[in-house]
């Protein structure tokens, strides 16, 4: 009956006897791990050193294919084509001499490069690319003389393509291989070297959603380096597509208007900050700078005096001229420093001080109320509201349109424009702020700068009545792996707070802009526009006719417009650099723009759009 | 009286010997993952962020050690439904890796929730047998068979075969520790499965390799996905062609070269018999060996059962890890994913392993005079 009187103290007495089983079990197989370990190393180590010195196996990384990039209506604005890439693996040449001779006698690669790749430091037994985008027939060619080729493959690979060409180059960017600074960087931590990544444009801003993962695969080779037979042992991950908001068609126009002349046109729907168009001039082809571009090719493109690569839409600071105008009248209107009634007499020039500030229109306009002053574009009335204000005053209305700060686009190095104030130049200068000055900014000259994309943002934002969007580029991202697309809000970036007679007033004056006042080359029989022209000063002193002066002197062309007027579905900002007054040379770009995207999406009568759906611009299917 | 002089005796020469093992095999992992992955992990590479967590185990092994393993013991049931709270946990809003889903984070930091659970479990069990005499079947058998069920199932289905194991191992060490009825038979049930992977040799290589794909696939289908055996082999030639003196440190070109994978986790092993030689090995299982013989005497000499319970239960953990870690390395097992304690990259095991640690050396500070 010992078993059931189970008392602690017996068991205890038993732990110890079962303790000095469990240590002779663990001594024994413990021996029989030594001895496995012994059989490995000592008796068969000579062998597997012979295999580890001749590994036969090579991993070899299977790029993913990279998300692809549509406009709002799914026409496919960047692709992928395959190409072929030429790998070598040193280990497994024979003759590196003997190899690089047949690959210049069958394909008439450069020999210098060839060499230079092959001794370029790296790992012996890791495949390096040597060629890469080679035809079809050249790969052909290499892979039916793959037997005299020892440790060279044949490795298909996707090439990036932009089908438009130069269509929406500063948008869609360009990709290129990692650079060494970039690897360093914790984003780029999956990635090796070799992988391609955004370097510009919205293929550098989503890089991260349309890169994928790179997959593996491991290539066993014969003792002649032949490639024998290859097992995946990882599936590249394909990136996520990308939708953007611009109509491929409008922007086309938009650049077609700019021509040969440098430049940028941005349009947008006020309602939901939706890019419909970027276009910067001069431009490039993406296609060309996602290669490999020799070292003078770059030097080219970077040294050219039309700066290409500069997308002058975000990345442009230029004085805003007369379109400053809008602004001003807002805060003219809010701090009650004007009644829309009251009047300011103008003779053609406004006495500060020792100076006399003229207005473009040398006999002047004579007595102008707020309306007349922006139909007119009467520079004396903004000298003198800008001079009752105060430049602080003018800032915060300023800042509160976005000015003087990054619009948040989705688009690396944005540029965020100067909005001055006292504390700016305290700041910036470490000077005072001149009295002078706050006449200069009330007419948009002296450190006031914007952006063309600012500008369709702010005059989109008076548009929709101060309510006021991000501009963006991007409404969906489809996931390739779940297969979900998912769109993205809008995203809103507050309300300006002032009175709606307030923007009521100002969009009947710049309707009058148009029908006329500066800008009646804007005018159009389609649809009601409502706009501001402006000039933005390049050299300060300025002497005889316009013609007279080396086009690089000459001003710059400034037009702001929205339409239609009632309910406005589109917000344009152009610029034409060295193009002189904004209502010759800009307006009628502007009108050609909005034109445009009004026949490309027909308007439906409010409410019937609203029984079928809402079929209005804003909500474009994307699959049409 | 004696109670109280004994039980708050400081470090003793048995104490530094036991920590002086454990920080000489912890040593021997930070260089391997050192070697291995100098280059990897980022701004925060491997082997640094390994030593963090080395000084995080270090502070739950002081904790461990200076705490009353009776008291801890109290709440092993409370404890035990909470890792098994965080094991359901995991399964929905775990984090994944290599097809299985095993980690929680925790902002910038993951936790493996099943690594502690072996810890608890063995908390659970030797709480369990402590509190009374459980006799019979019943109480000896079905009953702690039914308490480690919830979490084996939990963690098999992350899947996490290896941790699944340990829970069995740990169950069946200390269900032989206080006895069944037909005693010979528990033992060969244990050493079976300690001498599975030299059985396993023998009958594994007799199968034909798609019978063996579709065994591995059925037990763990995400562990080795080209299926080819591609990862074994590797990890035999990097140990094989150190032979007696190894290729010294960075000098494994199977690492080196990342023919093999996960090097700096569970196949430490082979990158370290690979720079180091049979000598290198001889040296890391006599540390072992040392290690868990030190710890085999705090079990024989423990104050009460509980405390001698808690010994072999973490021994048993301990053993099980290294001699299939090694066995798994050295091509005698099939791959199950099992860290070799103390030298894997691991923060949650290297804290667990290290927490265990400590709770032995208090159950050795805690023991009676009377043994002596």
């Amino acid at each position: 009956m010992m078993m059931t009187a189970h008392s602690s103290e017996s068991e205890f007495g038993d732990l110890h006897r079962r303790l000095f089983i469990l240590r002779v079990g663990l001594l024994l197989v413990v021996v029989l791990l030594g001895l496995r370990l012994w059989h490995l190393q000592i008796r068969e180590g000579p062998y597997y050193r012979d295999l580890s010195e001749n590994n036969r196996t090579r991993l070899v990384l299977l790029e993913p294919a990279r998300g692809l990039i549509y406009d709002r209506h799914g026409v496919l604005l960047a692709n992928n084509v395959p190409s072929f890439s030429l790998y070598v693996t040193l280990e497994d040449v024979k003759d590196r001499e003997v190899l690089i001779q047949q690959l210049t006698d069958l394909l008439g690669f450069d020999p210098a490069l060839v060499r230079k790749k092959m001794t370029a430091k790296g790992s012996k037994l890791l495949p390096r690319k040597i060629k890469d985008r080679m035809t079809l027939r050249d790969a052909t060619l290499i892979e039916s003389h793959r037997l005299d080729m020892p440790g060279v493959m044949i490795q298909v690979e996707s090439q990036r393509n932009y089908p438009g060409g130069v269509t929406a180059a500063h948008l869609l960017g360009y990709v290129g291989e990692i650079s060494a600074d970039q690897l360093e960087k914790p984003e780029f931590i999956d990635l090796h070297q070799g992988s391609i990544v955004g370097q510009y444009g919205v293929e550098k801003s989503y890089d991260r959603h349309m890169r994928g993962m790179a997959g593996q695969k491991s290539v066993e080779v014969d003792a002649l380096g032949h490639e024998k037979k290859a097992s995946v042992v990882e599936r590249p991950q394909a990136g996520n597509d990308l939708y953007l908001t611009i109509d491929v068609r409008l922007q086309k126009v938009a650049e077609d208007l700019l021509g040969e002349e440098q430049g940028a046109i941005v349009a947008l729907d006020p309602n939901s900050g939706d890019i419909l168009a970027m276009a910067s001039r001069p431009g490039f082809d993406p296609n060309v700078l996602s290669r490999e571009l020799t070292a003078k090719q770059w030097v080219e493109i970077v040294q050219d005096e039309g700066r290409p690569l500069n997308n002058r839409a975000s990345q442009g600071q230029y004085p805003p001229g007369s379109t400053f105008k809008i602004p001003m009248a807002v805060a003219a209107l809010e701090t009650k420093t004007m009644s829309p009634a009251s009047t300011v007499f103008c003779n053609g020039g406004y006495q500060f001080g020792k100076r006399l500030y003229h207005d473009w229109k040398v006999s002047g306009h004579g007595y102008v109320d707020l309306h007349n002053a922006l139909v007119h574009s009467c520079d004396v009335y903004f000298y003198t509201i800008g001079q009752r204000m105060g430049i602080d005053v003018m800032a915060e209305f300023g800042k509160d349109f976005g000015l003087g700060k990054a619009t948040g686009v989705e688009l690396p190095s944005e540029r965020s424009g100067i909005m001055p104030s006292t504390a700016w130049k305290q700041k910036a200068k470490n000077e005072q702020w001149l009295p002078g000055e706050t006449i200069s900014a009330a007419i948009g000259q002296g450190y006031v700068t914007v952006t063309p994309l600012q500008m369709a943002s702010l005059v989109g934002t008076v548009a929709n009545d101060g309510v006021s969007y991000r501009p963006r580029l991007v409404q969906a991202v489809m996931d390739r792996t779940s297969g979900n697309l998912q769109e993205l809000p809008a995203v809103p970036r507050g309300k300006i707070n002032a009175k709606p007679e307030t923007f009521r007033i100002i969009k009947d004056a710049l309707a009058d802009v148009v029908t006329k006042g500066t800008a009646t080359k804007a005018k159009s029989s389609m649809v009601t526009i409502g706009g501001k022209t402006g000039t933005a000063q390049v050299a300060a002193l300025r002497t005889g006719p316009e013609e007279n002066i080396p086009k690089k002197f000459r001003d710059h062309a400034w037009f702001v417009a929205f339409a239609p007027v009632e309910s406005p579905k589109i917000a344009v900002a152009v610029l034409a650099e060295h193009m002189g007054h904004g209502g010759a040379a800009a307006a009628p770009l502007a009108k050609e723009v909005i034109e445009t995207y009004m026949k490309l999406t027909p308007q439906v009568p409010a409410v019937t759009s609203d029984l079928s759906g809402g079929n209005g611009p804003a909500h474009s299917s994307k699959d049409s | 009286m004696i109670d109280r002089l004994t039980e708050h005796r400081g470090l003793d020469s048995f104490d530094i010997r036991y920590v002086a093992l454990i920080l000489a095999i912890l040593a021997i992992g930070v260089m391997s993952i050192y070697s291995v992955a100098h280059g990897q992990g980022g701004t925060a590479p491997y082997y640094l962020k390994q030593l963090i967590w080395i000084g995080l185990g270090a502070a739950a092994f002081l904790v461990m050690w200076a705490s009353d393993y009776h008291h801890l013991a109290r709440f092993a049931y409370p404890a035990y439904a909470f890792i098994l709270l965080m094991l359901v946990f995991v399964l929905f809003e775990g984090r994944t890796s290599k097809g299985a889903q095993r980690w929680i984070a925790l902002g910038p930091l993951t936790f493996q929730p099943s690594e502690f659970a072996k810890l608890i479990l063995v908390l659970v069990l030797a709480h369990y047998y402590s509190k009374a005499p459980r006799v019979g079947w019943l109480q000896r058998v079905i009953v702690p068979g039914l308490l480690v069920l919830p979490g084996l199932l939990l963690i098999l289905k992350q899947p996490d075969l290896g941790s699944g194991l340990s829970f069995v191992a740990v169950y069946a060490a200390m269900l032989l520790m206080v006895g069944v009825r037909s005693q010979a038979l528990g033992f060969i049930l244990l050493f079976s499965i300690m001498l599975f992977p030299f059985a396993w040799e023998g009958m594994w290589g007799s199968l034909h390799d798609y019978q063996r794909q579709r065994i591995m696939a059925f037990v763990d289908p995400d562990y080795d996905p080209a299926g080819k055996g591609y990862h074994a082999l590797q990890s035999k030639i990097a140990i094989g062609s150190g032979e007696l003196l190894g290729k010294g440190l960075y000098g494994g070109t199977q690492s080196q070269l990342k023919f093999l994978p996960e090097g700096h986790t569970d196949f430490v092993f082979a990158v370290f018999a690979e720079e180091w030689g049979f000598l290198g090995v001889l040296v890391l299982l006599t540390l072992f060996v040392a290690l868990i013989w030190l710890s085999l005497e705090i079990a024989s000499k423990a104050k009460d059962q509980l405390g001698a319970l808690l010994a072999v239960g973490i021994v048993a953990m301990l053993c099980f890890c290294v001699v299939v870690n090694i066995g798994m390395t050295a091509g005698m097992f099939p791959i199950v994913g099992i860290p070799l304690p103390l030298v894997s990259y691991g923060g949650s095991a290297t804290i667990m392993t290290m927490a265990s640690l400590g709770l032995l050396l208090n159950v050795k500070r805690k023991r009676l005079s009377l043994f002596y």
